[in-house]
């Protein structure tokens, strides 16, 4: 059953955009593909180990100027941009992590807030650097060249599709790996008592940082793809309307699920496009989606299609 | 360079005054009920909202009509308490921290669609030219916002010190099940705490709304400065709140006018980091006092 499905879902994801041929919805696609991956490593430290961090849009702001700055200014080569977005984002998250880790519940929810509003205001101020609330215009492209293969350069929407998901698909693998590992088994039983884990062994402090730095260096993937997708980035990227829709994303789909920010990713991105037809209303009924999801779905939709999955099967219904 | 210095102390003393009063709620709040209110800042937007639909589009008198954007926001607090928060009493702080949040971008989006986005100002009912006082620069709306938020703390103060309805919201926030044993209602001390950290924070923002302009963003920033003081203060202390605010304000008030004006709002969240580093109970010692 579960390599028919896969395989399945890998045709799904190869082939869909033959199926969804217009530009504007395959730009949602993309999107959905680009918060998945932001909202992947979200659910590590707050799905998996149960810290809620509201300081995740400074990794995907420092991934998306990384990346900007590094091709405006020394013109490098996606690769390297690349590369450098994550791992400068998980040295950010590194640093961030060292001092907010050992606090807990409410002090971890505010400092993580105000590293990312630091950062905010470093960018909006640094004007010489990073352009201030101006922003960076005209960020190419990804290009680069290959040994062998030769220069090379993403413009199409189905191209920037598919380098999208080859950057995403990893990502999913990493998850599914370290999840199944013992440090997947230490960060859930972080989450459930942290006083047992420690108990038997279990570091917080080591475990709480291997899941924000991977989270943090997932965020400056997804800076990266975002800034060389749009084309322009502006200290926009580290407000809070993005850590919003990550939670509202990580929460609707199924926190500490490996399926669930994708899920989310992909549900609310069609949602909130549905939603201008709401025009004005728009924005707050994103805040009542959250509320009611908080409140009357915290489990999220991919448990909760597991069990009706189930009893589809067994003909009952089991209550969490 | 004295005066200058003095200056911008008497101007951080006065923001620190809006500052402390908002935390003041917000440290209640968390000390008594565990929770993170992230809907604060709407308040502090409502306050200064109702107090402009009142004085300026119904011509009431401004006096007045700060009171009555106070009483409008403690009914709203009341309601949102009562349907939000009241059913995950036994609930995680996470899940308060979400659901505020949701509400908090719920109320702000609807103000946003009620008032628009344009910056309103509320008409004072007096002549707002500068006084001078030696070589310094006042203004009425900045002396009469000190006043009044002084008042306020007071009464608060005084409330939950000296009345019997202070008395059992002390107990509820040292040990809540034996006050809960000795017949003190919890749920209405949490109803009550909940409304008059709302009507604290919508005092604020009218105060600070009359010397500024008010919009319907103005909650986002007002939020994260009463977080820096709370914590600064110590969370859950009262006292600590104030001086969390006054501190703050002068901080902010020397760094703007010495530093630079782009990172004052940066002087904050410096402060709170070095404190959670070094001394994570706040300034002021023991984490738990009301």
């Amino acid at each position: 059953m579960r390599i028919p499905a896969i395989a399945a879902a890998a045709l799904g994801v190869g082939l869909l955009p033959l199926a969804v041929t217009s530009k504007y919805q395959l730009h949602l696609v993309i999107m959905a593909a680009i918060f998945a991956i932001l909202t992947m490593g979200l659910n590590l430290i707050y799905g998996y180990v149960g810290q809620l961090s509201l300081g995740h849009t400074a990794f995907f702001g420092i991934g998306a100027y990384t990346s900007a700055l590094l091709a405006l200014r020394l013109e490098l080569g996606f690769g390297w941009t690349l590369l450098a977005a994550a791992g400068l984002a998980g040295l950010a998250g590194a640093f961030i992590g060292h001092i907010t880790l050992r606090l807990r519940e409410a002090y971890f929810v505010i400092v993580t807030l105000s590293f990312s509003e630091i950062i905010y205001l470093v960018v909006v101020n640094w004007v010489d650097f990073t352009g201030g609330p101006m922003g960076l215009p005209g960020v190419p492209s990804p290009a680069g060249s290959l040994p062998g293969v030769g220069a090379w350069e993403v413009t199409s929407k189905v191209s920037y599709y598919y380098l999208t998901i080859a950057v995403l698909l990893p990502l999913v693998l990493i998850v599914y790996r370290m999840i199944r590992s013992p440090i997947g088994t230490a960060f859930v039983a972080l989450r459930e008592n942290e006083d047992l884990a420690a108990s038997v062994g279990i570091s917080a402090y080591r475990y709480a940082m291997i899941a924000f730095v991977t989270g943090a260096a997932f965020a400056g993937l997804g800076g990266s793809l975002y800034a060389h997708y749009v084309g322009f980035i502006s200290p926009e990227v580290f407000t809070f309307h993005y850590m919003i829709m990550m939670l509202i994303m990580a929460i609707i789909g199924g926190l500490g699920t490996i399926s669930g920010p994708i899920v989310g990713s992909v549900l609310f991105t069609l949602l909130s496009e549905y939603l201008r037809v709401a025009e004005k209303l728009r924005e707050p009924i994103f805040g009542a989606i959250l509320m009611v999801s908080i409140i009357f779905m915290p489990q999220g939709i991919v448990p909760l299609a597991g069990r009706l999955w189930r009893a589809l099967r067994r003909g009952r219904f089991e209550t969490p | 360079m004295l005066t200058e210095v003095l200056q911008q102390v008497i101007n951080g003393l006065i923001m620190g005054s809006t500052y402390a009063l908002t935390a003041v709620g917000l440290t209640m709040i968390f000390g008594m009920m565990h929770v993170v209110n992230f809907t604060h800042g709407e308040f502090y937007m409502l306050g200064g909202f109702f107090a402009f639909q009142l004085t300026a589009l119904l011509q009431l008198n401004y006096y007045l009509s700060v009171a009555l954007a106070i009483l409008a926001v403690m009914a709203v607090g009341f309601v949102c308490e009562r349907v939000l928060l009241a059913p995950l009493r036994e609930k995680s702080i996470d899940t308060t921290v979400l659901v505020t949040i949701g509400l908090s971008i719920f109320l702000q989006n609807l103000a946003l669609l009620y008032w628009g986005p344009t910056p309103k100002s509320i008409p004072l009912p007096f002549s707002n030219m500068p006084l001078r006082w030696g070589p310094m620069v006042l203004t009425w709306s900045r002396i009469l916002a000190v006043v009044i938020t002084f008042g306020l703390i007071v009464l608060v103060h005084l409330l939950i010190q000296k009345s019997l309805l202070g008395k059992a919201m002390r107990a509820t926030f040292q040990e809540k099940d034996a006050a809960r044993l000795a017949g003190i209602d919890v749920e209405r001390i949490y109803a009550l705490t909940f409304t008059l950290g709302a009507g604290l924070a919508a005092g604020a923002g009218a105060l600070l709304g009359s010397i500024f302009l008010i919009y319907p963003s103005m909650g986002n920033i007002a939020i994260l400065k009463a977080f820096i003081v709370v914590i600064l203060g110590g969370m859950g202390n009262f006292l600590g709140a104030i001086a969390g605010g006054l501190i703050l304000g002068v901080a902010e008030g020397l760094g703007a006018g010495f530093v630079s004006s782009g990172y004052k709002d940066a002087i904050g969240f410096v402060l709170v980091i070095l404190i959670l580093m070094f001394r994570p109970s706040g300034l002021f010692g023991k984490a738990r006092r009301l």
